[in-house]
């Protein structure tokens, strides 16, 4: 540790920090993505509901994938009723 | 606060139900409890309760004793006011998220029935799960009779929500001997008790400048329990350890004004000493055996033998300096514990007493004894039998060559 930290009485309790986990990107270990045959998809989001970590957005047209937190789980390309998802190495 | 006693009703309960009052009459947001064995009549009661529409309490019902204390946390962060119980092997399943919640600081109550640990298989009481707790960063209360079991549940929620301190707080009750024998125990009226307990208000902390509520508020967004490496996790652990002494001074405070409310005060809110200061003899111990011992002791005297009694009732944050200050100077001291440590040199009540007397000069001998495990009667013939030994070596100045001891196990 080069540089000089903050102590225990500078940094806030429980290791709180300020911003929204939604700010701190976690998707960078995964090892596989999920890419999706946009012509088979229903749009029935299916994927949206079982995606544990919210990494599935819809805006009322189409879904998004976001990898900045998708950690390549494949739970989508598992539940997909019409296999619209393959998971492919990243 | 007035100096009359508030006006209480006297109702027959046992240690379990009492709980279940203190948790209604706290006002609890949320309770979290996994609903079957080795679950208690504190939970089955409050749902009673919740069942009843006679409280406003959320009660979540989960799979497993490590989901409850995980929903607990969930909703203490969220700024809800938490309870849950449990015991024995569900205490057990609960043991990562029991460090979980100290360190992330919500201030979840918890009553422990203390059962014994299996195996071999037993649903009898010992305090060894709870023991096994106490490097877990909770505050930890040991309850002698149910009445204590009520009135330490509605301190908890003081204790821990205090803003000085904001941590987990674990009241204890022997299986059995209180969590299921009926008693009679005083209960506030609940007005009053709402007046005691409060409401919980969420810690101010300040990051980046700004002071926002340590709670999970869409305004003013914060993570909560984020990965702390080698860089600062050492700076949390002190900055535990900080609230844990910043405890001490709050519980002999709630201690206080909890004897001017109902008139019941339990020593310094850390120890109960009886007959202590001439005593050539002194048994420490916590929970219900305190009682049976108290008993004896208070025979023994009227033969005129110089023992005494001191009761832990705090045993986190340890009240090392205070025992010291009663002990030092008595000859010989007895540790009897309802634990069981394999391989070491006595269990957590015989270690960390000892350690507290170890700079003291002169320092009493300390002999330690195992008893009551897994539910066997512990009856006033062991203490009279244990005062019986201290004496003696009070008068030959000898100690045994090992201080370890267990009564009434067959050889």
């Amino acid at each position: 540790m080069p540089k000089k930290l903050p102590g225990s009485k500078d940094i806030p309790p429980a290791g709180v920090t300020w911003k929204p986990a939604t700010e701190y990107r976690t998707g960078d270990w995964r090892s596989k993505r999920p890419i999706r045959d946009e012509e088979k998809c229903t749009r029935c989001l299916t994927c949206w509901i079982f995606c544990p970590d919210a990494a599935i957005s819809w805006d009322g047209q189409d879904i998004h994938f976001d990898l900045n937190y998708c950690k390549g789980c494949g739970i989508c390309a598992e539940e997909c009723p019409v296999n619209c998802i393959e998971m492919e190495d990243e | 606060m007035s100096n009359m006693p508030a006006k209480q009703i006297l109702m027959g309960i046992n240690g379990d139900e009492a709980v279940a009052y203190a948790a209604k009459h706290a006002l609890v947001d949320v309770c979290a409890a996994y609903p079957i064995t080795p679950q208690t009549i504190i939970v089955e009661k409050f749902a009673e309760f919740v069942a009843n529409g006679e409280v406003e309490t959320e009660f979540v019902r989960v799979e497993s004793e490590h989901s409850a204390l995980s929903a607990c946390l969930g909703a203490s962060a969220a700024g809800a006011r938490t309870f849950t119980a449990s015991a024995a092997n569900g205490i057990e399943l609960m043991h990562e998220v029991i460090f979980l919640t100290s360190s992330i600081r919500q201030p979840v109550v918890m009553a422990v029935a203390d059962r014994s640990p299996s195996g071999p298989i037993n649903i009898h009481g010992d305090q060894t799960v709870s023991l096994a707790q106490r490097d877990t960063g909770w505050i930890m209360m040991y309850c002698e009779n149910s009445q204590e079991a009520y009135d330490s549940t509605l301190q908890a929620f003081r204790i821990g929500e205090h803003p000085d301190v904001q941590l987990p707080v674990m009241t204890m009750l022997d299986g059995f001997v209180l969590t299921h024998t009926l008693e009679n125990v005083y209960l506030l009226d609940e007005t009053d008790a709402h007046k005691f307990v409060g409401r919980r208000e969420p810690m101010m902390i300040t990051i980046d400048g700004k002071q926002v509520p340590l709670k999970l508020d869409p305004k003013t967004p914060i993570t909560i329990g984020p990965l702390q490496l080698f860089d600062y996790y050492m700076e949390s652990k002190l900055q535990h350890s900080e609230a844990m002494e910043k405890a001490r001074p709050v519980i002999s405070q709630i201690n206080n004004e909890w004897a001017e409310l109902t008139g019941r005060k339990y020593g310094d809110g850390y120890l109960q000493p009886f007959k202590v200061n001439d005593a050539d003899a002194v048994i420490v111990t916590s929970g219900s055996s305190a009682g049976t011992a108290r008993f004896v002791t208070r025979q023994l005297r009227a033969q005129g033998k110089k023992v005494g009694l001191l009761k832990l009732r705090t045993f986190r944050p340890f009240p090392d300096k205070k025992l010291a200050k009663l002990l030092a100077d008595v000859p010989v001291v007895g540790i009897f514990e309802r634990t069981h440590t394999t391989g070491s040199l006595g269990g957590p009540l015989f270690n960390e007493i000892r350690s507290a007397l170890y700079d003291h000069d002169p320092r009493p001998i300390i002999l330690g004894y195992y008893g009551g495990l897994g539910g066997r009667d512990v009856t006033p013939e062991h203490f009279k039998s244990i005062y019986k030994e201290l004496l003696k070596i009070k008068d030959t100045g000898k100690a045994p060559r090992y201080p370890i001891k267990y009564i009434t196990v067959r050889k």
